[in-house]
């Protein structure tokens, strides 16, 4: 029987950190699980990985990044983007829409879903933008975008604030008919006119212009009553501040419709590292302090924030080589977001493997409504699959990265755990901890046979 | 601290607080007599040990010459900014420059140093002489000439020639600068190093 | 000391060596030949990102007075016309040979960045930078209040410090560098210092300073104080809401000519008024206090150029082979590139 995507059988693994089973891929799917894997029949002359040690997990979903293309294919492409997600353990991206032109249009997020489909390396998602131009005044064709060959479900006009609070109702109301979901970046635009970095005892002594954090809890207080209101779904991205936390389990108390994001910077930096002045620190929304990374650990061990989203923000080195004022706002994050959450949340003991998948893949996939990624490492299931391996410790350095971004803000430092390999539709996009090749969608005749 | 009184160099005492007072008191009549007289009499000491040879020079020349106001015509002349090797050494801070009321325009200026060697600091004190006023006549006085001179510099007044291996470091410690590693008063110049 | 980038980091022996060595360079001001050879052969630049006639100058007379060679750079580059990179500067200027260059920068930090890369191994001095610091200003100022402080106690200035004095800082703290600097080093130095402003004009977290904060001027001044300095207000502060008006700003907080009587009938006789200049007579100062004896704008101006000398000495004069301790561990990334525009965007 021709196999499509070859057969592999991951020996030993520990599936989501619990018992060791084995688990035999073939055909794109977990054709089983256990001691039924190495029985099976298709388990003959299939490539055996041996993986004691490692802990299989669903491969990861990342519900923020930019990929920049088309536009800016300077600072990162499709191509360059999706390596690095592989490589970091993913198997679906969220591309953002702040793209140039921006994806506010079926033919702008068409593209960039076929240059994802193109590329093989995960899957592609486009994010379709809420307004047309990011301008925050009319809305964009978000139906157009919602049945295009995209399916986009995930709207947001990340990196600008949806601030117009009737438009912003609208939106909420409009995804409804498709079942999609605003995702909002939370910053008042007025109390953050010209801010460069979170506004405290920091910031007061550096002399760069704040960013309240009431800027942004003013905004995802509006939103989630917003959000109740018309009784919409509303995803708040890369919550940031201990504020923001309460504010959203209150919501959840409620029974408002919300779910959170939280970036991995935001999980392990704070802003002390602005005092350094390196804009490998500037991004939006700003490094926070230390009682902010506690609120937003705790949050995402108790099911507050749902998610873990890299906001992954490449910028060409110019764009950071420069005075703090004139820097681009963001950083990498696809390369080491599964180290710095294995680091600051499985080591500190605040999660399991099995909570990391949970905020990692399965509530991620449900937010973009995926549905064939984030799904149980069960038979029949799609083999989108990572081995990691938790006792691997490794220097964090940005020129050797697969995205073409050299900002990452975890330069120099000692993380835990590695990506051994990426099974994307059953394909090995990662193996040996190394790029394998991208997968290859079957040919039409195997396509209609099976 | 791992350091001992006597420390593993070799060090020798070739003056003592009675050769010294007997050395200055030379000079200072030797000084007297080269100018005829104090009239126009200015010793400028070069910091930190040149300044109080300095004033111990101008309080033997009043006792000598009931006239001269022993404050009166002594002062200090800091080199440090006009040295030739500010950017090989660490950097040093500036001592205060205090000339006498009188100033030393037209005055019979001598510098007085506590060890003359390469000659460059001598050659530093002349520019900054030259900076602050014209005197008739420069001297120079020290208290030990070790030899080893690298410019055409010579002492009018000499304390005592010492030949010395330029491997060797000529200390002088003094009451005003310096004290022993005892704490007791000390008025010496040792020889280190060398066999 | 390879760099003079703040005062928040600055010794008490560093702070006092510089004060001390500015009293030695303040006595060549009197002399016939007002220069020193000192820094002959050296290479002063001057690298101006935003126009300071008045700081440029007293730099520049410092540099001559050390016989340093002085290059003035004005570069063209605000936050809206983008000219030459910081960094292709930068290297242009260590390709020409500069040991040292003074920056005066719109932003808070670009002196931080010339020291902590490798684009340049000057010497770095911060001639102010954005809102956060003008360390030689705050030296100068202290400079001047040490002076008066040892006079008052009939002692000499050389190795005192503030230990005692009382300073009022009054104005817009929020954006004054100024502020900033004179808080870090009037606090090493041992001054108590009294923030007096309005509560808008505080930045948020001023409440960690090592200061007290206070929004009413005449109980400050009733308390007891042994110098005011005055902070540079923007009128145009008022049209973003910081202030209602200017005119309620100077009754409240300016130094009226009420508050320079108020001096004498609380018998503080030797208070003195600074300002760092340039003043807005009528706003935050006015005239009678500013041309009053207790005035010490024009010794600040003087003092300024002595204090300039003494940094630029110590930082250039010593052997820079050897090797330094460097404030602040820069961590940077290994990858340059030569494309020379920067632009902002979010991610």
């Amino acid at each position: 029987m021709a196999k499509n995507n070859g057969t592999y059988l991951i020996r030993g693994a520990s599936i989501l950190g619990a018992g060791a089973e084995d688990l035999l891929i073939s055909d794109g799917v977990i054709a089983a699980r256990g001691a039924a894997a190495a029985a099976h029949n298709d388990a003959h002359g299939a490539t055996v990985i041996e993986a004691a040690g490692l802990v299989a997990l669903p491969g990861m979903v990342d519900v923020h990044t930019h990929l920049r293309e088309p536009g800016r294919e300077d600072a990162e492409t499709v191509e360059t983007g999706t390596r690095a997600a592989a490589l970091g353990g993913f198997t679906a991206v969220h591309a953002m829409a702040n793209s140039n032109p921006v994806a506010d249009t079926a033919g702008v997020v068409e593209q960039v879903h076929s240059l994802g489909r193109a590329a093989g390396w995960v899957d592609v998602r486009p994010v379709g933008a809420v307004t047309v131009g990011l301008a925050g005044e009319q809305l964009a064709e978000l139906g157009a975008m919602a049945d295009s060959r995209a399916q986009v479900r995930m709207f947001s006009d990340d990196g600008l604030c949806v601030h117009d609070p009737v438009l912003m109702r609208r939106a909420l109301e409009y995804v409804k008919a498709f079942d999609g979901v605003v995702a909002q970046h939370a910053q008042e635009p007025r109390l953050t006119a010209g801010a460069q970095m979170n506004e405290g005892a920091v910031s007061a002594v550096l002399g760069l212009t704040g960013w309240p954090a009431v800027a942004e809890e003013s905004i995802i207080a509006r939103d989630v009553l917003l959000a109740q209101h018309v009784n919409s779904r509303l995803h708040v991205c890369h919550v940031s501040t201990a504020g923001s936390v309460e504010i959203i389990r209150w919501a959840k108390e409620r029974g408002i419709n919300v779910t959170a994001e939280v970036t991995p910077h935001h999980l392990l930096l704070t802003d002390d590292l602005v005092r350094s002045y390196n804009p490998v620190y500037k991004v939006n929304p700003p490094l926070r302090t230390d009682a902010d990374v506690q609120a937003l650990r705790a949050g995402l061990a108790d099911g507050t924030i749902d998610v873990v989203g890299t906001d992954h923000a490449p910028h060409p080195s110019e764009h950071k080589e420069c005075e703090w004022a004139q820097a681009a706002m963001g950083m990498t994050g696809l390369e080491t977001a599964l180290s710095v959450v294995q680091h600051s949340m499985i080591e500190t003991g605040l999660m399991t493997w099995a909570d990391f998948a949970r905020v990692t893949s399965f509530a991620a996939a449900r937010i973009g409504r995926l549905t064939d990624q984030g799904r149980p490492l069960e038979t029949g299931e799609p083999a989108n699959i990572i081995l990691v391996d938790p006792a691997a410790r490794w220097t964090v350095d940005p020129a050797r990265m697969a995205t073409m971004g050299r900002n990452s803000p975890f330069a120099g430092l000692e993380l835990p755990g590695q990506v051994v390999a990426t099974f994307y539709k059953g394909h090995p996009t990662v193996l040996d901890g190394k790029l394998n090749t991208p997968y290859r969608e079957p040919a039409a005749s195997a396509a209609g046979a099976s | 601290m791992t350091a001992v009184t006597n420390a593993p160099v070799p060090a020798r005492v070739v003056l003592n607080q009675a050769d010294i007072d007997r050395a200055l008191t030379r000079i200072a009549h030797e000084i007297l007599e080269a100018n005829k007289g104090s009239k126009d009499l200015v010793l400028l000491g070069i910091p930190r040990r040149g300044y109080p040879l300095a004033v111990r020079l101008a309080h033997k020349i009043a006792a000598a010459d009931p006239t001269v106001d022993a404050t009166a015509i002594v002062g200090q002349l800091d080199v440090t900014m006009f040295r030739d090797d500010l950017s090989h050494q660490p950097t040093r801070p500036p001592y205060p420059t205090q000339l006498p009321r009188t100033g030393i325009d037209n005055k019979v200026v001598v510098l007085i140093d506590d060890v003359l060697y390469s000659g460059r600091t001598i050659r530093a004190a002349l520019d900054a002489i030259i900076d602050l006023g014209r005197p008739r006549i420069v001297r120079l006085a020290v208290l030990i000439d070790r030899g080893h001179r690298e410019l055409p510099i010579r002492a009018d007044h000499v304390g005592k020639n010492l030949p010395t291996s330029s491997v060797e470091k000529v200390r002088v410690r003094l009451e005003e600068t310096d004290t022993a590693a005892d704490g007791s008063v000390v008025n010496e110049v040792v020889i280190e190093g060398g066999a | 000391m390879k760099h003079l980038l703040s005062t928040e980091d600055l010794s008490l022996a560093n702070a006092i060596r510089i004060l001390d060595t500015a009293e030695e360079m303040a006595a060549v001001g009197d002399r016939e030949v007002k220069k020193l050879p000192a820094l002959r052969g050296r290479t002063v630049v001057n690298l101006f990102f935003e126009d300071s006639t008045r700081t440029r100058i007293s730099f520049e007379a410092a540099a001559k007075r050390l016989s340093a060679d002085v290059i003035n750079f004005a570069a063209k580059g605000s936050s809206v016309s983008k000219g030459e990179s910081l960094k292709d500067t930068a290297q242009t200027l260590a390709a020409m040979g500069a040991d040292a260059v003074v920056i005066r920068h719109w932003a808070s930090g670009a002196p931080h960045r010339l020291a902590a890369t490798d684009w340049i191994d000057a010497a770095v001095i911060n001639a102010g930078d954005g809102t956060h610091e003008h360390p030689t200003q705050a030296l100068l100022d202290a400079f001047t209040m040490r002076r008066h402080w040892s006079k008052l106690a009939g002692t000499a200035s050389i190795g005192a410090d503030l230990k005692g004095m009382r300073v009022a800082i009054a104005g817009d703290v929020l954006h004054s560098r100024v502020a900033r600097s004179n808080v870090w080093l009037l606090r090493t130095l041992g001054a108590d210092v009294t923030l007096v402003a309005p509560p808008t004009l505080l930045p948020i977290g001023v409440e960690h300073w090592p200061c007290k904060v206070s929004y009413n001027l005449d109980e400050t001044l009733a308390r007891g104080v042994d110098a005011v300095m005055m902070l540079r207000v923007q009128g145009e502060r008022m049209n973003a809401s910081f202030f209602p008006s200017t005119r309620e700003y100077s009754r409240r907080w300016g130094f009226d000519d009420n508050r320079l009587r108020a001096l004498d009938s609380l018998g503080l006789k030797d208070t003195i008024i600074m300002h760092p200049g340039p003043m807005n007579r009528g706003l935050e100062i006015s005239a009678a206090a500013a041309d009053s004896p207790r005035s010490t704008v024009l010794a600040q101006v003087r003092n300024g150029v002595s204090v300039r000398m003494a940094a630029l000495y110590l930082l250039l004069s010593g052997d820079t082979r050897e090797p330094a301790a460097t404030a602040g561990a820069a961590r940077t990334n290994a990858a340059h590139s030569n494309a020379a525009h920067s632009t902002k965007e979010s991610n």
